[in-house]
């Protein structure tokens, strides 16, 4: 039965991420990227991750997802004329070159010894839960927790400031 | 299936494998487009690829701290993606399109 999940879910994710990549129009790649992502979030509940497809969801399909296509439509990009002109040779290169670094990941990665380490105090079915995550959150990750913050602020500040029509208005 | 390739009946493996997948189509995805855009949504999918991997590690030696990793990737993509495309917003303002081969004065 998760052995078909995972299989079901790894066909959405890889059909939905190639659409992205080779789909003319850039709203349906934003529209495929969010099926994408809630792929991924299927993965993690797989994987014991409650908490975190939650976050998933809501953060990249939800937000960052909303940002894209706000600024897809702010801008009027979904027109066809400004279609990309690249030669085929050189889009073809490309393709075998990704599949070369494929290949040469998998190369590396096939002798790699898997074993799952069991003991560890807590059981392997809660730990995504959002107990047990905002437990090591603020114990031993509180530095980075609060610098996080900081970098969050100066994200927006830039943002606006970026986003401002002439600076020198003020 | 199992009996063809051996490895593919461990279910860690096959994540390795999968994360494996959509970061080189994430690779491909930058090289191949020019519209901004899809480069950054091409960024995103291999920040998931990584995403991905560290919580089947994390699943794999039952530890919480991956997942919180996974957590902190998510706020850093977050705040990437903000600048970036208000970067990007400036840069359309400015030259009128967002095909990156416009923007090549710095090659001299």
């Amino acid at each position: 039965m998760e052995q078909l999940l995972f299989i079901i879910l790894s066909v959405i994710s890889v059909a939905a991420a190639l659409c992205v990549i080779f789909v003319r129009n850039p709203i349906y790649s934003v529209l495929s990227l969010v099926v994408t992502f809630f792929s991924f979030a299927g993965h993690y509940i797989l994987l014991k991750a409650q908490f975190l497809a939650i976050v998933q969801v809501i953060v990249y399909a939800g937000a960052i997802m909303v940002l894209f296509l706000f600024v897809i439509m702010l801008l009027n990009l979904n027109n066809t004329e400004s279609q990309e002109k690249r030669s085929f040779i050189s889009k073809a290169i490309a393709v075998v070159a990704g599949c070369l670094l494929l290949i040469s990941l998998v190369g590396l990665l096939k002798g790699s010894v898997l074993i799952p380490t069991l003991a560890n105090g807590v059981s392997s079915d809660d730990i995504g839960t959002v107990q047990t995550l905002g437990k090591v959150l603020f114990t031993d990750f509180v530095l980075p927790f609060e610098i996080s913050s900081v970098l969050f602020l100066s994200a927006i500040i830039g943002a606006v400031m970026l986003g401002k029509k002439d600076l020198k208005d003020h | 299936m199992n009996s063809f390739l051996p490895e593919l009946s461990n279910v860690y493996f096959n994540y390795l494998l999968l994360s494996s997948v959509l970061f080189c189509i994430g690779v491909i995805g930058v090289i191949i487009r020019k519209n901004i855009i899809i480069i950054f949504m091409s960024i995103e999918l291999m920040l998931n690829a990584v995403n991905l991997l560290l919580v089947n590690f994390s699943n794999m030696h039952n530890d919480p701290n991956g997942q919180v990793f996974v957590f902190f990737i998510m706020v850093v993509a977050a705040a990437e993606v903000t600048v970036g495309l208000a970067i990007l917003v400036m840069v359309y303002r400015n030259t009128g399109s967002v095909n990156i081969d416009t923007l090549k004065n710095l090659k001299g």
